[in-house]
């Protein structure tokens, strides 16, 4: 079982190396984002410190959508997906670890990234340390919950349209906690609610995604 | 349905060629019933309740606005209910029952959001706050377009209907958790101070009409869906030879009715 796991994973990272370029996209993606919205709402400081938390979870939860059709796409394409699943290894196993390995190349260095944008947008330095955290624990979320929509579309026509139709809502609760638990943190009330609310839901994703995304794949693939 | 034939059992009605014709036959009794129960229930609404002492005519947008909102969130859980048994038991009627109620849940939707606006204006002074109703009402509809607009883009039957049940059986399990994380956004960030909650007590004929008006609105779904149900049948099962004989006895009818013409 774990070997499975661990080959999967590492194939997937090693693709992802090899394939830098795509990871570099997003990242840039998601700075230039952050950078627009001085543009749009006025360089006032008070102003970007304001929204400076919910705009940062934004841009990293439209970063995070973007990056989800290659999650399946190529290995549907080849055929590698078709062979995975008629082994007999668990299906919802190797999703995991795909799912792992698609956060650790676009999610982590999004989380990476983050602080530095938060700068830009002049975000008081006591949130940086959580709005890493509840980076950390809410993009896996996110990647979960899209590894479902991704699934599902596999394949179709206009599939990144529709797939920011079906897990938009769905990134909603996860938005408002992170983005709550910066503010929260920086009006003093402490993040702490947010944050263990973020990490139930990511326990929660990660026990009920992986069965879901499994059996949508086995749909989109008959 | 509530009219089983003697002796057998209600479960025959899973099978499509069974329930087609049924359909047929109870889809315009519920039209009929739902017809009769939006004219009591504007009735009652529009003529009958008293005027509200703080909020005067204007109120009476809920009489269309609480049913359609009821009604809208009722269907969605239908909708999982069909989508989990299609899944669970394999029966391809249960994924056209879904598919079927899908658009009349959003349209219910839409007309909450609607006439939630409209009865906004004068009472909040804005067509729309950020309250935490609506805004779960809003994301409702969302799942609902995601739902139409997934079994719409995919063509083979089999994977839409799946791949419609699952993100319908996902949205579910969601819509608490995005109700209650809207709700906990929504007191963190209480602005505006509107509440909806503080309702006084209703008068008895107020409470009616909305009663009636919710019952209109079960039936009116119950018509419309069994009528969205019949070609989705005969389009699905046009290879079968009960669907060939069904065909040409409706052009028969079709052609007779037009020679008497």
């Amino acid at each position: 079982m774990l070997s499975t796991f661990l080959a999967v994973l590492r194939r997937d990272l090693l693709l992802a190396w090899r394939g830098r370029a795509d990871v570099l996209v997003t990242l840039a993606f998601f700075i230039i984002v952050v950078c627009l919205f001085p543009f749009g709402v006025g360089a006032e400081p008070n102003q970007l410190r304001a929204i400076a938390p919910g705009v940062l979870w934004v841009a990293a939860l439209l970063a995070c959508l973007l990056s989800l059709h290659r999650l399946f796409a190529q290995d549907y394409s080849d055929g590698t997906l078709e062979q995975l699943l008629l082994s007999s290894e668990p299906a919802a196993l190797w999703v995991m670890a795909k799912v792992l390995a698609f956060w650790l190349s676009t999610g982590l260095p999004v989380v990476a990234v983050a602080p530095a944008m938060g700068l830009l947008l002049d975000l008081e330095q006591g949130g940086l340390p959580v709005l890493i955290l509840s980076l950390l624990l809410g993009t896996p979320i996110l990647a979960l919950l899209g590894a479902v929509g991704a699934a599902l579309t596999l394949g179709l026509r206009g599939g990144g349209m529709l797939l920011a139709l079906l897990v938009l809502p769905l990134f909603v609760p996860v938005l408002i906690f992170g983005a709550g638990a910066v503010e929260a943190e920086l009006s003093g009330s402490g993040a702490a609610a947010h944050l263990l609310l973020l990490g139930g839901g990511l326990a929660g994703a990660l026990a009920l995604a992986p069965v879901a995304c499994a059996a949508a794949l086995r749909i989109s693939t008959d | 349905m509530t009219n089983p034939e003697r002796g057998r059992s209600l479960l025959r009605f899973a099978a499509p060629q069974n329930f087609y014709p049924l359909a047929g036959r109870l889809a315009p009794w519920f039209a009929a019933l739902a017809v009769l129960l939006t004219a009591a229930g504007l009735w009652l609404g529009f003529f009958v309740a008293p005027t509200d002492a703080t909020q005067g005519q204007v109120y009476r947008v809920i009489f269309i606005h609480v049913p359609a909102a009821w009604m809208s969130m009722f269907i969605y859980v239908v909708m999982a209910f069909w989508s989990a048994v299609g899944l669970i038991m394999n029966t391809r009627l249960s994924f056209v029952m879904s598919q079927a109620l899908a658009p009349t849940g959003a349209m219910f939707c839409f007309v909450a959001l609607w006439t939630g606006a409209l009865w906004g204006k004068p009472t909040w002074g804005a067509y729309w706050v950020w309250d935490a109703r609506l805004t779960s009402q809003l994301l409702l509809l969302f799942l609902y377009f995601g739902f139409i607009a997934l079994t719409r883009a995919i063509e083979d039957p089999r994977r839409a209907d799946r791949a419609g049940a699952i993100i319908a059986l996902v949205g579910a399990v969601n819509v608490p958790i995005i109700y209650f994380s809207v709700q906990w956004w929504n007191t963190l960030h209480q602005g505006a101070s509107v509440s909806l909650t503080k309702a006084p007590s209703m008068a008895t004929t107020m409470l009616t009409g909305m009663l009636v008006m919710a019952l209109a609105s079960w039936a009116y779904t119950l018509a419309v869906v069994l009528w969205r149900v019949r070609p989705m049948i005969l389009e699905r099962e046009r290879h079968t030879e009960w669907v060939g004989a069904e065909l040409e006895r409706a052009g028969k009818l079709s052609q007779t009715a037009g020679g008497r013409a």
